[in-house]
């Protein structure tokens, strides 16, 4: 301690080598604080050089075109052939599924969550929202296979595929709510108090001040919640393994089987694939191609949030 | 202005209809989730509950005799992989979140690893079972072990550490810095004696939402590698393992009925770890919120 207690000291000496000491000491502390600060770098650093390194690998196999404007995927059959365009399409039909559940049912529960719900009953349903986002993707994967398809789905359209897209973007669409639910929430409990009352005051209804005065005013909230949960769905990997099946292929038909990006990564990891192989490296082609599409969605989402925020006062 | 009468039709009761309508969509869209979360967990209840049993706590994986079949191996290795993470991410991150708000200059470089962490945050998790695959399991050669795993779930929920303990460190009020540093305490003394005990109910909140996401994660880990059937439980750091959202999917995955009867007990198992966590963070959170007087008192 720098602080003495007490008599003032005599003992300058000691004094300032505990001083020295104490500063030394406060260094390094913030030093080791900066380096672990610095692992976020590295782990950021490591994703790009894993990606891209074993993609580079793999495209000196296989012509970028090829990938990229293929339309079959069949990377573990005879004869072989590398276009990711089924994969890619099966993850937007799966995602694009889910936004179509979710965005109502989200954006609505936002609106009720702020501007119709009494203290005490969002004090229960907030929470509600959260272990609903708790629970593991695998318990809805689990749910879509053995519940929504045979004992929802079939018994209403009777040629749906054991393993399809819709219950896959069912489920993946009711993981999501609560992150639409909860940052439309904070996106409308921003909006000005006064902002309202102004409504209110030109006798507007509850249902005009929500839909025509605190969405438009929170719009860049919505959206950004909107892209941030469709990262999150491209991204979901458990359910929609197991819910929309392992059949890569070029479809708009919900009630088919097809196969996702991260869907195709677990059916290799499953089986046993030695490094160096090309079976291997489609596993970091896929990767990369997931991590660019979902770091363009991310990046854009936060764009949206600085650059349009409406700032009151 | 014109000062004209307007010919202004209030419609009132169509308003007044329109409404009530849409009060009532919102009221179906909240009860929506709710519903959903019910019929999910009578479903799980309803099928897994049967094979529930202190036998199915203390069996091994069985493919043979689905009867016979249990999840300790997989409990255990859940435990095994929870422990570690924990010891791993906690600090790092906790510390992360120190330096971004009580030391860090406002540079480029932190303006840099604030974006960076928001962006790691959305990164799949299926990403980072890629990043472990190359680095833990092939790089470092640590092979399918519980190290690879616990590393891999470090890396992966150590964003959402972060962002949870800067909310937290956000929320005490300078003057409890002030305070300390205007007696002569140094900066780490102020950070260890005053502000970090202030933030603990809110950074512990932020750390089990965390875990308990990575106790449900089962894609990194099947990336690298762990075991779909393990009949031993691991004694170390560098055994093979499985864990309980791993053995819910190969039971799942199987055609059989009996054995989606097993998933569903081991759900049973799964989520009576978790929503006793998520209660008690959130319980924790609305005690800090209630007590937390000072935010609103003006000091």
């Amino acid at each position: 301690m720098v602080l003495v207690q007490g008599e003032p000291s005599t003992d300058d000496e000691g004094d300032r080598a505990m001083t020295t000491r104490v500063r030394w000491a406060e260094q390094l502390i913030r030093h080791a604080l900066f380096a672990c600060a610095l692992l976020s770098i590295v782990t950021t650093a490591g994703i790009v050089w894993v990606l891209a390194s074993e993609s580079f690998a793999f495209f000196r196999e296989v012509s970028p075109f090829e990938f990229f404007l293929g339309t079959r995927w069949a990377p573990l059959l005879e004869p072989r052939s590398f276009g990711i365009l089924p994969l890619i399409c099966g993850t937007f039909l799966v995602a694009g599924g889910a936004l179509l559940v979710a965005i109502p049912i989200g954006m609505g529960t936002g609106i009720y969550l702020s501007e119709y719900a009494r203290p005490w009953v969002r004090g229960i349903l907030k929470p509600i929202l959260e272990i609903l986002a708790g629970i593991p993707t695998v318990v809805y994967g689990y749910f879509a296979l053995t519940f929504i398809t045979p004992q929802v789905l079939r018994p209403l359209i009777p040629q749906t595929e054991i393993f399809n897209v819709a219950s896959a973007a069912i489920v993946v669409g009711v993981m999501i709510i609560p992150t639409i639910a909860s940052l439309c929430d904070d996106a409308f409990r921003a909006v000005p108090r006064t902002l309202r009352e102004a409504a209110y005051a030109l006798s507007a209804t509850r249902l005009e001040v929500s839909t025509r005065v605190v969405v438009p005013a929170a719009m860049s909230g919505v959206v950004a919640a909107v892209l941030l949960a469709f990262a999150r769905a491209i991204g979901e990997t458990m359910a929609v393994t197991l819910a929309a099946g392992m059949t890569p292929k070029l479809t708009l038909n919900p009630l088919e089987s097809v196969q996702t990006l991260t869907g195709y990564i677990v059916q290799v990891s499953l089986g046993d694939t030695p490094a160096g192989t090309i079976e291997y490296q489609t596993i970091f082609a896929c990767g990369m191609t997931l991590f660019l599409i979902t770091l363009t969605i991310n990046i854009v989402a936060h764009r949206v949030l600085k650059r349009f925020r409406e700032v009151y006062e | 202005m014109n000062a004209e009468p307007l010919d202004f039709q209030p419609g009132l009761a169509r308003r007044r209809r329109a409404g009530r309508l849409f009060t009532l969509a919102l009221t179906a869209a909240g009860l929506a989730g709710i519903g959903f979360l019910i019929v999910l967990l009578a479903r799980v209840l309803w099928e897994g509950a049967p094979s529930l049993s202190r036998d199915f706590l203390a069996n091994f994986p069985s493919v043979l005799n689905p009867p016979k079949a249990g999840v300790k191996s997989a409990l255990w290795g859940t435990v095994w992989l929870m422990t570690m993470t924990v010891l791993v991410s906690v600090p790092i991150g906790v510390a992360t979140a120190v330096y971004l708000e009580e030391h860090a200059p406002n540079n480029r470089l932190t303006r840099f690893i604030h974006l960076n962490i928001a962006n790691l945050a959305g990164v799949p998790s299926i990403v980072y079972g890629i990043l472990g695959l190359a680095v833990f399991v092939r790089w470092m050669h640590f092979d399918r072990s519980v190290a690879a795993g616990a590393l891999t779930l470090s890396l992966l929920i150590m964003p959402v550490i972060i962002i949870a303990s800067r909310e937290a460190l956000l929320a005490v009020p300078q003057s409890f810095r002030h305070a300390a540093l205007a007696l002569g305490a140094t900066k780490w003394q102020t950070i260890r004696a005053h502000v970090l005990p202030a933030a603990l109910p809110g950074i512990i909140t932020g750390v089990i939402l965390a875990v308990s996401r990575a106790i449900g994660e089962a894609a990194p880990l099947l990336m690298i590698g762990a075991l779909t059937y393990v009949a031993f439980v691991p004694e170390g750091p560098f055994d093979a393992f499985t864990a309980l959202p791993i053995q819910i999917f190969d039971w799942c995955d199987r055609p059989q009925p009996q054995f989606h009867h097993l998933a569903a007990a081991g759900i049973l198992v799964l989520l009576s770890i978790l929503l006793p966590m998520n209660a008690v963070a959130v319980a924790l959170r609305a005690w800090h919120t209630r007590r937390k007087a000072w935010q609103n008192s003006g000091i």
